[in-house]
């Protein structure tokens, strides 16, 4: 059995995103960043230091922010285009729509403060819909790093691909879970632990959840496996197939809505190639409230508890199914 | 052709087809043959519905053979409804959601800028588009960042689709607004060709302002039954009207 992980707090995925923008700036002269008067939040704040001449914040105003990004695009720069992740996909969808997608664009959408975790603020500033949003617009591509080590990577590997890109970060400090030198391929999902029995599928603050939820199952007899699916579009398709016919039980786990986020897609590829029970843990048709990071999960049903009681019961649906 | 698509904008494209045609012939750096030369100036038509008569200048600049006119709007045809990047030359952007325009422009002139190239942007705006929130963060935002290489004009044709302007949601005084938002405004009859051409020269000398060229215009301009008449704001004509407009015009 493998050695229990020791909880240690790296930096936010929106610090080393920051960190990754300045290195992708001086590596390319026509990368410009735009924020929406939250470059303290968003981090994209490093870039505007290093870099003043091509970075401009727009005020409170993201969608015309979204709009000039795209005509940035058209000339050639390459627009890392910053808000809030509620802010930056509900205010400016349409624009994001025909300015951004349907041109299909090299622009990178970057929301901070995905999902509840963000915390006191509450559910004004909380983005649960960001990815289904995201995940609708024909060729955009959809990341959702879980550490400081995989946002790194992601977006240098989102800056190497030409089209438009949403990658979420977040506000608190992530737990490890990758070691610096851990390599990540564009749309290719990571299995962290195998296992036999199920296969939680995972992304953002939920990989660590569902790593000590694979821990307790260990400790009884279950052997559950982790993937980090940190690309919701293009999705690993070959890995999820494999997955789903290794255990014959799929769990998924966001910090989003359950309705168009990983566990919908997943359970569509599901579905479609392999059909094997899936059960998601996600929020539920609600939006949150203020409250600690912690106490918020636990309310919202998305700690290592909650996909542990989920492993339970898919189990006992994949043995009633058997005997049927 | 928009009486062979039989469906379509004919008023709000009459209405700017003067200001259209001094653009197209007369102003804009652009190189047909070569649609995507990076120093040519930029055109976008925020007010996507008036595709027609941009896709009739491009078509006379010899973008594309006027043959395919014909195929507006039809299954497989570049020339989509609205237009749409990336599916005909000479179209800068994809628009028909209207409001977009002035920003996407202005996004241009910034690289313009960052680039050190010399040259401009041109959006034609509608005065019922002027109705949405984003035309007016990107004025602040344009005469904020100082983008004199830009110009809007705004064909003030009066109408928008469910009546008089004025009537649906009124948003004179339009000189005071655009000056009030940093913007140098010229004020014109725009199917005055004179006026326009001057008016469109005028911005060549700019001091650090955007320029918003407000034309004064009638829908359906040049045929009689079209002028000033609301139902031809989305409506294509019949057959014998499509001929007795094309000899009018």
């Amino acid at each position: 059995m493998m050695a229990p992980r020791k909880k240690e707090l790296g930096a936010a995925t929106r610090d080393a995103y920051g960190q990754a923008l300045v290195e992708i700036g001086a590596a390319d002269p026509r990368v410009v960043a735009l924020d929406a008067d939250l470059s303290k939040s968003t981090k994209s704040g490093p870039f505007a230091k290093k870099f003043p001449e091509r970075f401009f914040n727009c005020g409170i105003a993201e969608a015309n922010m979204v709009s000039a990004a795209a005509g940035l695009a058209t000339c050639g720069k390459i627009p890392f285009v910053h808000s809030f992740a509620s802010f930056l996909m509900c205010k400016a969808f349409d624009q994001i729509r025909m300015s951004i997608a349907n041109p299909h664009l090299n622009v990178k959408l970057i929301g901070s403060h995905g999902g509840i975790s963000l915390g006191e603020d509450g559910a004004s500033q909380q983005s649960v819909e960001d990815f289904a949003l995201a995940c609708a617009l024909p060729g955009v591509s959809v990341l959702a790093p879980s550490d400081a080590v995989s946002c790194r990577a992601l977006v240098h590997l989102a800056a190497r691909h030409v089209g438009p890109v949403y990658l979420r970060t977040g506000r608190p400090k992530a737990p490890v879970i990758y070691s610096e030198s851990e390599r990540f391929d564009w749309g290719v999902a990571k299995r962290i632990v195998p296992g036999r029995d199920v296969t939680i599928m995972a992304n953002g603050l939920l990989v660590w959840e569902a790593l000590m939820a694979a821990e307790t199952c260990a400790k009884r007899g279950i052997s559950v496996a982790v993937m980090d699916v940190h690309t919701l579009k293009p999705l690993d398709v070959s890995a999820i197939v494999a997955a789903a016919s290794e255990t014959a039980a799929i769990i998924t786990a966001e910090e989003h809505l359950l309705s168009g986020g990983l566990g919908s897609r997943v359970a569509q590829v599901v579905g479609e190639h392999c059909p094997v029970p899936v059960l998601s843990v996600g929020i539920r048709d609600t939006y949150a409230e203020s409250g600690s990071p912690e106490a918020l999960f636990e309310k919202y049903g998305l700690t290592a508890q909650h996909i542990v009681s989920t492993v339970e019961a898919i189990l006992k649906q994949k043995r009633t199914s058997s005997i049927a | 052709m928009i009486g062979t698509a039989e469906s379509g904008h004919p008023g709000g494209s009459l209405s700017a087809a003067d200001i259209i045609a001094v653009l197209y012939f007369s102003v804009l750096r652009h190189r047909p043959d070569d649609p995507w030369w990076s120093e040519r100036d930029r055109f976008v038509l925020s007010k996507g519905h008036g595709a027609p008569v941009l896709y009739a200048a491009l078509a006379r600049s010899g973008y594309f053979p006027s043959a395919q006119l014909a195929t507006l709007r039809k299954m497989g045809s570049p020339l989509q409804g609205h237009p749409e990047y990336g599916k005909l030359p000479g179209v800068e952007a994809s628009t028909g959601s209207l409001g977009q325009g002035i920003s996407l422009g202005a996004g241009m002139a910034l690289a313009g800028r960052l680039d050190r190239k010399p040259y401009r942007v041109y959006v034609l705006i509608g005065d019922g588009e002027a109705n949405e929130g984003q035309v007016w963060e990107a004025a602040a935002f344009s005469a904020h960042f100082k983008l004199d290489r830009l110009t809007v004009i705004l064909d003030c044709n009066r109408q928008q689709l469910d009546g008089w302007t004025r009537e649906i949601l009124d948003i004179e005084p339009l000189v005071d607004k655009w000056e009030a938002f940093g913007w140098r405004v010229l004020d014109i009859n725009g199917h005055d060709l004179e006026q326009i051409l001057s008016a469109l020269n005028a911005t060549e000398n700019s001091d650090g302002k955007p320029t918003l060229i407000l034309a004064r215009t009638t829908k359906g301009k040049g045929v009689s039954f079209m002028e000033n008449n609301i139902e031809f704001h989305g409506m294509a004509p019949t057959a014998e009207q499509t001929a007795a407009a094309l000899r009018e015009l």
